[in-house]
Formats: C-alpha cells, sequence, structure tokens
C-alpha cells in the first residue's frame, strides 16, 4: 500500500498537524518509504499467535479506595494544573470560542 | 590528589562516605567541568545549584553521623525527559519549551532520596526519537569522541545523546537514560560506556515524558558495570502511580555482583550474523565471547527467528503508541500555544502542533495515525502486535538453552553528525540489534568492548531473561574485566 498526497493530508488533518503543500509533497515519499519496509511483517506467518500489547505478564491493581491516597495525584491541585497553561484565566484553561 | 571529575560512582560515594573529600567538592569539580563543556550542548539547562545543594545535605548528613544513601554525593546528569520539580523540562521539543514541572517524576525523587544530586537537564533527541541526536529543538549533542585524523562532529548516538556525551566526557560520572528501542544502549556503545535497559515495569514510568508506553523504560548510564548496578538499585522500585510497575523486590544488585561465570550458558543468535555490519563489530563479538568462555560460560548456539521483523514490528506499534501519547499537546493545558488571529479551537490545535514538533517527530505521529486508522489497523498495527509476540516466544525458547544472549549492540560505531540524514530509514536500521529486546521488555545492557581502527569504541550487548538484571549486569562485568576498556576521548572542549 502507498500514501498519497491527499491521504497524507488527510492523516495531517486527523493528527491535527497543519501541513502545507511543500510539507506534504515532501512527507508523501518519506512515509512511503517507510510504509514499504515494514510491509515486510505481511510475509510472516502469523495463525493462531495472539497480538501482544503487554510484554511482561502483569495484573492490574486497585487502590485503595481512599480521597486524596496519593496527594500528588490527588485532587485539589487546581493552581499547580493551571501554572503551565499557555492561557489561565479565573481557574480555567482558556480556548478560543468554540461555538460561532 | 585524583581529580574528583574522573571517579565514578562507586568511588564518589565511598570517598564521601570515608571523608577522603566533601560532597561540595565534587559537586563543585562537576558544575566546573560542565560550564566548561558548553561546546558538546550535553546540557539543555544546568542547574549547578541543585548539585550544591544535595552535596550540601550529604555532608551534613555525614558530620551528624546519619546513615548516607546509595547514591550520597553522586552529582548526576539527569535526561530531559524526566519530570523535575521547579525545572524547565522539555522532552527536546519546542513544543515543552518553557514548561515547569510542579512535581517530580518518581525515578529522580528516588535518586535524590538516594542522597544524588543534578548537574543539570540532558540533551536527547526531540520526544526521544532518534538514534544519533540530531532532532532535538536545541541542537545536535556533539559526541567527544573524534574519529582518528579527523576533526568531523561525531554522533553521541541517541536518544539519549546528552547522557552518554556527558559521561563519557567525564562532566558527570552517571546519568538516567531512557529506552524506547535502544536508547541507552546504543548511544553507551558509541561512546565507551555502560547502559542497561533493566526489565520494561522496574522503574516508573511516572513523570518521564511518554514516547511509546509499553516499550519506554529508564535506566542508568555510568562508566563501570558497577556504578550501573548501584545508580539502577536506586532508580528501580514499585510505585503504584505506574500501572504497569513491577510490584517486586529490588534485588540488591550491587552486593550479588559476581563475574564467575561458571555453569552459565551463553546464547549466540545465528540471526543477529547480518550483512551490513561492520568487520570489526564482529571480530569484537568473537572476542566477546572468548572471554564469557575465559569467565567459566558455556557458549551455545540459539536462534531467534524472528530477529529480521523486529524493526518493522517497532515501526509500526512505537509510532502509533507515540500517535496517541502526544495528542496530549494542545496548546490548552502546557506548552506552546500558537493561535493565528480568527481562528478556532480546531485550527489551533493544528497550528500548535505544527510549529511545537521537529519533523521526525511529526512523521512518527503521521505512520502512528496512519497504522491506527480504519482500514488499515489490522493489516499494520495487528500485524505488528503479533510479529511483536513472535520475536518476544523466539526469546522465550532461546532462554530454555541458555542464561544470557550476547550480541552487539549496533551494526557500526559512531557516525559523523550530519552523514545519515538522507532516508529517514538507514537511521532507524542503527538499532538492529537493540530493538528485539525492547520488544520482548528484556532486561540489556551495553558494555564497551573495544576500539576500532578509526579510534572509536565498540560495545557488547548482553540480553537476559525477564527480571534476571543480575545476570546481565554479572556477564557484563566478566567482559568489563577482560576487556580492560580505559580509553577515552581526548579532551577538546
Amino acid at each position: 500500500m502507498s500514501v498519497d498526497k491527499a491521504t497524507v493530508a488527510k492523516i495531517a488533518s486527523l493528527a491535527r498537524i497543519r501541513m502545507d503543500d511543500a510539507a506534504l509533497e515532501r512527507m508523501v515519499p518519506e512515509l512511503n518509504g517507510i510504509l514499504q519496509w515494514v510491509e515486510q511483517l505481511g510475509e510472516v506467518d502469523v495463525t493462531g499467535i495472539e497480538p501482544m500489547a503487554a510484554v511482561i505478564p502483569n495484573t492490574l491493581r486497585l487502590r485503595d479506595d481512599v480521597v486524596d491516597a496519593d496527594p500528588l495525584t490527588g485532587g485539589g491541585k487546581r493552581d499547580d494544573v493551571l501554572a503551565n497553561a499557555p492561557a489561565a484565566e479565573h481557574g480555567f484553561f482558556g480556548v478560543p470560542k468554540v461555538i460561532e | 590528589m585524583t581529580e574528583l571529575t574522573s571517579l565514578g560512582v562507586k568511588d564518589i560515594r565511598d570517598g564521601v562516605a570515608k571523608g577522603d573529600f566533601t560532597a561540595r567538592e565534587v559537586a563543585e569539580a562537576f558544575n566546573a567541568a560542565v560550564a566548561e563543556a558548553a561546546s558538546l550542548n550535553a546540557f539543555i539547562v544546568t542547574t549547578p545549584d541543585h548539585a550544591l545543594a544535595a552535596a550540601d545535605k550529604v555532608d551534613a548528613a555525614r558530620a551528624a553521623g546519619s546513615e548516607l544513601g546509595r547514591m550520597a554525593g553522586v552529582p548526576i546528569g539527569m535526561k530531559d525527559l524526566f519530570a523535575t520539580h521547579g525545572v524547565q523540562t522539555t522532552a527536546a521539543s519546542h513544543i515543552l519549551e518553557g514548561f515547569t514541572p510542579r512535581y517530580e517524576s518518581t525515578v529522580s525523587q528516588k535518586l535524590w532520596d538516594a542522597g544524588a544530586g543534578m548537574l543539570g537537564k540532558l540533551n536527547l533527541d526531540q520526544f526521544a526519537m532518534g538514534s544519533s541526536n540530531e532532532t532535538s529543538y536545541f541542537g545536535n549533542v556533539t559526541s567527544p569522541w573524534k574519529k582518528a585524523g579527523s576533526n568531523a562532529a561525531m554522533s553521541p548516538g541517541g536518544s539519549s545523546g546528552g547522557s552518554s556525551a556527558a559521561v563519557a566526557a567525564r562532566i558527570a560520572p552517571a546519568a538516567t537514560g531512557t529506552d524506547t528501542g535502544g536508547s541507552i544502549r546504543q548511544p553507551a556503545a558509541f561512546t565507551g560506556i555502560c547502559g542497561i535497559k533493566p526489565t520494561y515495569g522496574r522503574c516508573s514510568r511516572w513523570g518521564i515524558v511518554a514516547f511509546a508506553s509499553s516499550l519506554d523504560q529508564a535506566g542508568p548510564m555510568a562508566r563501570s558495570v558497577e556504578d550501573c548496578a548501584i545508580m539502577l538499585g536506586a532508580m528501580a522500585g514499585f510505585d503504584p502511580k505506574d500501572a504497569t510497575s513491577l510490584q517486586m523486590e529490588v534485588p540488591d544488585w550491587e552486593a550479588a555482583l559476581n563475574a564467575d561465570l561458571r555453569g552459565k550458558k551463553v546464547g549466540i543468535p545465528r540471526e543477529y550474523r547480518m550483512e551490513g555490519t561492520d568487520q570489526a563489530i564482529l571480530d569484537s563479538w568473537e572476542q566477546g565471547k572468548a572471554w564469557l568462555k575465559d569467565a567459566g560460560a558455556e557458549i551455545v548456539d540459539v536462534s531467534l527467528p524472528h530477529t529480521k521483523y523486529a524493526l518493522p514490528a517497532y515501526y509500526i506499534v512505537a509510532p502509533a503508541e507515540a500517535s496517541s501519547n502526544l495528542a496530549r499537546y494542545d496548546g490548552v493545558r502546557y506548552g506552546l500555544r500558537d493561535l493565528p488571529d480568527g481562528v478556532g479551537l480546531q485550527d489551533m490545535y493544528a497550528a500548535t502542533r505544527a510549529a511545537g514538533f521537529g519533523d521526525e517527530v511529526k512523521r512518527r505521529i503521521l505512520i502512528g495515525t496512519y497504522v491506527l486508522s480504519a482500514g488499515f489497523y489490522d493489516a499494520y498495527y495487528t500485524q505488528a502486535q503479533k510479529g511483536r509476540a513472535l520475536v518476544a516466544r523466539d526469546f522465550a525458547l532461546a532462554f530454555e538453552q541458555c542464561d544470557v544472549i550476547l550480541a552487539p549492540t549496533t551494526p557500526t560505531a559512531s557516525f559523523p553528525l550530519g552523514s545519515m540524514n538522507e532516508d529517514p530509514l538507514t537511521m532507524y536500521l542503527n538499532d538492529v540489534f537493540a530493538v528485539p529486546a525492547s520488544l520482548a521488555g528484556l532486561p540489556a545492557m551495553s558494555v564497551p568492548a573495544t576500539i576500532n581502527a578509526d579510534g572509536l569504541p565498540l560495545g557488547l550487548q548482553i540480553v537476559g531473561r525477564p527480571f534476571d538484571e543480575q545476570g546481565v549486569l554479572n556477564a557484563g562485568l566478566a567482559i568489563q574485566q577482560r576487556a580492560g576498556f580505559t580509553a577515552k576521548p581526548e579532551k577538546w572542549w
């Protein structure tokens, strides 16, 4: 499978990365080179093989049902959470108008 | 007196404990060495005050007769992928420029708790994506090594290139690294130092800027196997804040170091004899076999038949996870915002991400977005996850016949900066020997073996069973004792 400029433009839009024509033109052969190379995976016989998501067998734990059990990840951190926001206002994240 | 900056972790810790010198003297010596080495561009920011404050705490604790931590008095470099409280954390990206965390990553906190201090935040490939340290927004890191007879700037490897350059240049006794597909081992090999990636889950990922979460793992980089064992002991441990953290005892790796390999079997994977590998690398591999045999081990041939597919599987899985992880950079909560006049929220996201990510990061996000998109998910992503399962199964079967695996770390020595930029694929291939162990989550280490005809270091890689960091470190120690690697870069910076 290979991608054309329209497909790369579609992917870039899904990934929310603005790309002009020149950037798209440049990206097409690069992505095709990578995609053609990874396609050798298609020759592997994977009959009966389960896709692997986690390499080391591990079970999910439940944390204690306690408010702010870990103060670092608990609540009450509004100012810390907003400290690095590019446009924090009145205790909220500021964003451009969403509804026209 | 020995120059303090020539000392490693163990010698500094023991010297401070004995009173041969103070932690403050050590911190001052390294702060000065860091300041002198700006031309390496190994650090994005330096934090001399952090190093001094930590040192003063250790000196005061010693004066008070308190017990000292296992890294007491050792100033280290921190890869700029670890969130550090009050100190800019960028992942070498523009999009995180100026980001100043209000919290500390688990691994860095554990190091401070063990008595270490921070010399600064080390440069890296942007979001740890790269193998040469040429994708950083803050400029390339230059290796302290030079090719014999050439003045060309060489690559320190990547992504932990600031870490490898700093440790090799003796401006830090040790540094943290992270390894997603070779990012500790390959730079360690390129610069003649040691680096170990532990079993996936040993070190908490909490507070490490995420690249590919099922692969990312932190580890130490230092100039000896002992130093790596000490520092890994300080970094590892269960952390409830990381859902994939291993809930297991951390063994005392330092105390159990033992280079006597009698009764151990070392596997030599035949598929790692690949075309395009330097003859000098193949020769060093032969030498490595002889060293481990000399240490008492039996050498056995093993097969890892799906090796060829590890790299393509990695370049689907890692970008897929990256495209998802990096979706968080939206210009709203932290980092850069690019808001052209009169545009709405969606255009702000797209403009911010266009301005904030470098080319390699964009490339990987696009690949990841594509392989996860409707209609292609099964053909690419599911197939890659199955390929990954086969790579992991290869190792499991091989470990029925051997205790550790010996292989080269890289197919080539370091190369000049700028020499591999034509095609992204040629760069990817440099991790061909490193990626399989990452996909399988196994502990793996690079140890310096020798110097090639160009005067550049070559590394050997040891891969172990899950949770058997000890076996990896022990084999590494056996190589270290026999290799007698003492070469160091001549100071030109």
